[in-house]
């Protein structure tokens, strides 16, 4: 059992380097091979959902192989409950990317699977790495295979400026991260996460680490000042880029924070929280408002994220427990939601190849499933009860009303401007006459696609109605984290 | 069978949902409406052993989420207040699916309907026994949506799809006052029961609560936060711009959701958490004069409308006013009397609505009705039964419910209770003009239909007429045979469910206020069917002439724009905020402002940099030299004076220079 994590680790790379030996012309068997490969990884990620132990915070799963034994660093990589859904999160949405670019993806077929299989392999290390700097190598790699998704296979000639622009924002803030790095490796001789949890900062230089940390994890997040390759990388990237961009990659930002951030700089987080509220606050109302106008259909889930996203910190910061469950639990509800929902656009994108809301118009005539699916999808975003935003969005609340009221109430207003730009965009693709731009290419979803949905919809409910099940293996996980650092500060 | 009541209707919908193609037009109807009549069964059951035989039920499902002390599960309470609103909703949600049998038989659309009707009724059964704030708060929101698909379900008409995006938005800024309200009475209880924070609530009586750095009394602000709430849902001034225009939608969902049962959710809950609104007397003051100024209001505003369904609507807009006063005074019992009296005689004048709108062919319009009364004999009688009951003649339901509201806001005899008794009073002469004219115009007054849709004018048919009939039925004797049940001296028929502070009772008190202030209401009420009678019918003279004059213009449009509410909110919030989300955030900032720091501004800095250094690249011999030159000196004179300058290169310094920078201010 100790070396399953290694497994499900590596398991998607090794079937990357087997596809590259499969001819090009083998398009069928490349993407059965891909397929299949990436779902046996999900069913054994599963299984660590099933030999996870609720009553510990240990690190379990945990395996160490000496990687520079000269510099004390060691390839050593554990789970918690904090990491655990991620990892589920990230080997459940690659099989559903592999899948949406099944038929819309005809030229290098080859490169594109084994681009995914490698993001997933670096994905998971990054949720799973217990070494400070191998977990800035994967942080980093994992733009490798995404700037190519973006710059290969979107969808315009912009690609390439967003490509650049993705890669320079998250590169910039994590030079900082390096240098942040070095100073911790240098004052204790380790990169070791464990060691390094027991090991004292002076207040001074935890304000500086802490504050490197933040350049690096706020562009990934994103938060305000920084958020704006969001938009155009979404834009830009095909669906599944666009669907992992939003389910995992932004969650890179944020599980940095409540991994990194938080429990070694504590009192750094404290002192930096008012920053953080302010962001956060900034972020939710701005970027919704801004949502309300956007006339491009990504933009307006992009945006919608950055508003989430805001959220998300918010509770982080709120650093007692419910905030930072409720945080947990609304990063993996929105890798759901905003990927369904970056899925529904790809299915209208692949019939008409337009992305502008006003060439759409009283969908429901033509597509009722897919109308159906995306009213789920939408209630999912403006965080209605018994979908799952609800429950996370809720809990970040309770968290920070009992630190600040004041800013609960501002965040709260993310309710209303949630509620309007996601019904307003619902309203104006799915209700109202029918538009004539398109009208011999709409055609319901086919069973490709339903099944795709399938899977989101049954998640979306299920996290909503019955949460316990997520929440439970993060209990004791938060209680730690909360109670580290408080023991340390 | 606790449960059944609630999972039946859920029921309903999966299958209509899910095989409403396979059942057809006549097997979906007939499934759903069996599944809401078996629950509305078992919900007379459950009345009878809960509220009469005095038996509490108590259902604790599953847990839904729980984090540290925050602690939500699915549990279901069934006490007094819930049973009665079970028999409200699941009885009114019957008549209206059979109702809706007949009225959307012609929709090609039918089982869709019948399945959201269904899942409205799931929903609201959910508010109405949830055993703690956040399942309340799962059925509130649901049947937002509910509300917001049943108002769109013509979706291809643009008013509807406005009101619907509307009602959905309106009732999201209640939803987060209620929200926030929720999430303090945690922080201060650490509980979201509704057993234990109301049996804590006296103990946290004079607790105080910083919110936006000031102190409040802490449960006056949690209560002032919950009534946000209750104040979208229940249309009160203020957020009740949506209840008007949700009139879009087809007419037995007018007559469900927008008078008997979804907008008394509002009132509902004050009902329900009378424990902490008790011990907040200063919110209190806010409930009652908000429900006087709307009661006021709506009943203002509905005399100049000319929509048939509008004129409901803003009726059922000043009832819930009366209501949510009569919570404000303390007087839940009465409130929710008043609630379930409303739900039969609003229903009614509904659906009766929809049967005149369904035979004039689909004709909304009151002006362009009239003489219907020799065409829809027996419509008109319901509709006049109807009628009679909202105005509160005597001896019909409304009587005993509305006259009793008014006396016991006199016997208060407070500022806030004088007031609240006054605006009410005046409300009922508007009540019954608006409740006349809308009779004189629609049935009785001269001719103005079209003739083509004369000829197939037929009265309600069976399925139509029955609901009509026994709700006809309720609105005459259910205030009579209730009275002494629900609001009767000394009643022990709301146990623990509703709770009044010693100190706050007033039935007695109002026994024992002056006899003319007890027959101004009906004084009033007479008062108002008179100018009815004078301005359409007789008088028209008196009416062209204050028609025409310059203030009665001015009021009538002023009136009819209902006190330009609407206008202030496009003009004051939606429109400077769509501003700001383009012109601000996204043109001048993310657009301009980012991107001028950002990769803009850094491609344009590193290509023409670009540029000045191939320049440099000239080729001539004695720019070279001339670069060297320099070069060389300032090297040597580096070199020369190092002891000079290795204080500015040594890199530690920097360092340390920076990090004192930053950071001495702040230590």
């Amino acid at each position: 059992m100790q070396s399953l994590l290694s497994i499900i680790l590596l398991f998607p790379a090794l079937g990357g380097l087997v596809l590259l030996c499969v001819p090009n012309s083998q398009t069928r068997l490349i993407r059965i091979l891909g397929l299949t490969i990436s779902f046996i990884t999900f069913v054994l990620s599963l299984l660590l959902w099933v030999f996870f132990d609720h009553s510990t915070a240990k690190f379990q799963f945990v395996n160490a192989v000496d990687w520079l034994p000269f510099l004390n660093m060691h390839f050593y990589i554990g789970i918690d409950g904090i990491s655990l859904f991620f990892i589920l999160l990230t080997t459940f949405l690659v099989p559903f990317c592999l899948l949406v670019g099944w038929d819309s993806v005809q030229k290098n077929v080859k490169e594109y699977f084994i681009a995914f299989l490698f993001l997933e392999s670096f994905m998971l290390a990054v949720f799973c790495m217990l070494d400070l700097l191998l977990f800035y190598v994967f942080f980093e790699s994992v733009l490798l295979p995404m700037f190519l998704i973006i710059g290969v296979w979107g969808s315009r000639e912009r690609k390439i400026r967003a490509a650049y622009q993705f890669f320079l924002y998250t590169l910039i803030g994590s030079l900082f991260m390096l240098l942040a790095i070095l100073l911790i490796y240098f004052q204790t001789g380790t990169t070791d996460l464990q060691v390094l949890f027991v090991s004292e900062f002076s207040l001074q230089r935890q304000l500086l680490l802490w504050f490197a940390f933040f350049a690096s994890f706020a562009v990934k997040v994103p938060m305000i000042p920084v958020h704006i390759w969001l938009p155009e990388a979404h834009v830009e990237a095909p669906t599944s880029g666009s669907v992992i961009l939003a389910g995992v990659l932004l969650k890179l930002g944020t599980y940095g924070f409540v991994r990194y951030s938080i429990p070694l700089f504590p009192e750094a987080s404290v002192y930096f929280t008012p920053l953080i509220y302010t962001l956060s606050i900034i972020g939710v109302i701005y970027a919704s408002l801004t949502t309300l106008r956007q006339i491009d259909l990504k933009k307006i889930i992009a945006y919608s994220s950055v508003a989430h996203m805001g959220f998300v910190t918010l509770g982080l910061f709120s650093l007692n427990i419910q905030g930072i469950e409720g945080a947990l639990f609304l990063m993996l509800s929105h890798g759901f939601v905003a990927s369904a929902l970056f899925l529904c656009i790809g299915v209208l994108y692949d019939r008409t190849h337009t992305r502008l809301v006003k060439y759409y118009g009283g969908l429901v005539h033509v597509m009722p499933l897919f109308s159906v699916f995306f009213l789920i999808f939408t209630m999912g975003n403006l965080s209605l009860p018994g979908t799952s935003s609800f429950v996370g969005e809720f809990l970040i609340l309770v968290g920070v009303f009992q630190t600040n009221p004041f800013v609960a109430t501002f965040a709260a207003t993310g309710m209303i401007l949630g509620g309007a730009y996601s019904i307003w965009l619902y309203n104006r693709v799915v209700f109202g006459n029918l538009k004539p731009f398109f009208i011999d290419t709409f055609m319901d979803v086919n069973r490709r696609e339903f099944f795709i949905f399938l899977p989101f919809v049954f998640c979306v409910l299920w996290m909503g109605f019955y949460p316990e099940v997520f929440l439970e293996p993060m209990h004791t996980s938060v209680a730690n984290l909360v109670q580290h650092g408080q023991w340390r500060g | 069978m606790y449960l059944t009541i609630l999972f039946l209707p859920l029921l309903g919908f999966l299958l209509a949902a899910s095989g409403g193609r396979f059942f057809g037009w006549r097997g979906t109807p007939l499934i759903t409406t069996f599944c809401v009549f078996l629950s509305s069964l078992f919900s007379f059951i459950a009345f009878y052993e809960v509220g009469i035989a005095g038996s509490p039920c108590y259902i604790q499902l599953a847990p839904w989420f729980t984090s540290e002390f925050f602690d939500a599960t699915w549990g279901f309470m069934f006490d007094s207040l819930t049973v009665v609103m079970l028999v409200v909703v699941t009885f009114v949600s019957t008549l209206v699916h059979i109702y809706s049998i007949s009225y959307m038989s012609e929709d090609p659309h039918l089982p869709r309907f019948m399945s959201y009707l269904s899942i409205f009724t799931f929903f609201m059964l959910m508010l109405v026994t949830a055993d703690n704030f956040i399942q309340l708060f799962f059925g509130w929101e649901g049947v937002g949506l509910a509300s917001y698909l049943l108002i769109n379900f013509w979706y291809t008409r643009l008013q509807a799809n406005k009101s619907a995006i509307k009602a959905m938005l309106v009732n999201r800024v209640g939803d987060f006052g209620l929200a926030l309200g929720i999430i303090a009475t945690f922080s201060l209880f650490k509980s979201v029961d509704f057993a234990t924070v109301f049996a804590c609530s006296a103990h946290f009586a004079e607790n105080s609560f910083i919110f936006f750095h000031l102190e409040w009394h802490a449960l006056s602000l949690i209560c002032a936060l919950l009534f946000v709430g209750a104040v979208g849902k229940s249309a009160q001034l203020g957020l009740h711009t949506w209840l008007p225009d949700a009139m879009e939608g087809p007419t037995p969902v007018s007559a469900l959701i927008h008078a008997a049962t979804m907008v008394t959710a509002g009132v509902f809950m004050i009902a329900r958490c009378s424990p902490l609104f008790e011990q907040a007397p200063q919110t209190l003051i806010l409930v009652t004069v908000t429900g006087a100024l709307t009661a006021f209001f709506a009943a203002t505003t509905g005399v100049v409308q000319n929509d048939l369904k509008r004129v409901i609507a803003y009726s059922t807009c000043s009832q819930l006013g009366y209501m949510v006063f009569a919570c404000g005074i303390s007087q839940y019992a009465v409130g929710v009397f008043h609630l379930m009296n409303h739900a039969f005689f609003k229903a009614l004048l509904f659906l009766s609505a929809g049967a005149v709108i369904h035979a004039l062919a689909d004709e909304q319009d009151m002006r362009k009705m009239g003489g219907t009364i020799k065409v829809l004999p027996f419509t008109y009688s319901m509709m006049f039964i109807g009628s009679l009951a909202l105005i509160g003649f005597p001896f019909l339901t409304g009587f005993y419910s509305k006259d009793v509201i008014l006396e016991v806001a006199y016997a208060k005899y407070t500022v806030a209770g004088t007031f609240t008794y006054w605006l009410g009073a005046v409300s009922a002469l508007f009540t019954s003009y608006y409740s006349f004219r809308l009779l004189f115009l629609t049935f009785i007054g001269p001719v103005n239909s079209l003739k083509d849709s004369l000829k197939h004018v037929h009265d309600a048919p069976f399925l139509m007429g029955f609901p009509l009939f026994l709700l006809a039925f309720g609105s005459i004797f259910v205030g009579y045979l209730a009275k002494d049940m629900m609001i009767g001296m000394g009643t022990q028929f709301w146990g623990n469910a509703l709770f009044m502070g010693p100190d706050h009772g007033l039935l007695v008190e109002s026994e024992y206020i002056p006899q003319a202030i007890k027959y101004i209401p009906i004084l009033f009420s007479f008062l108002g069917f008179l100018f009815a009678l004078n301005l359409n019918l007789l008088g028209a003279s008196f009416s062209y002439s204050l028609k025409t004059s310059t203030f009665g213009r001015t009021l009538y449009i002023f009136l009819n724009k209902r006190w330009l509410f609407d206008k202030m909110y496009t003009d004051f919030v939606a429109l400077p905020a769509l501003f700001f989300g383009y012109n601000v955030s996204f043109k001048t900032l993310d657009k301009g402002l980012l991107e001028i720091v950002g990769p803009a501004g850094v491609i344009q800095t590193v290509s023409q940099g670009g540029r000045q250094l191939r320049k440099m690249q000239s080729g001539l011999i004695y720019h070279y030299a001339f670069i060297m030159l320099c070069s060389l000196t300032f090297l040597i004179a580096f070199v020369g004076l190092w002891d000079f300058f290795s204080f500015f290169v040594e890199t530690h310094l920097y360092f340390i220079a920076a990090t004192t920078l930053v950071f001495s201010a702040d230590s």
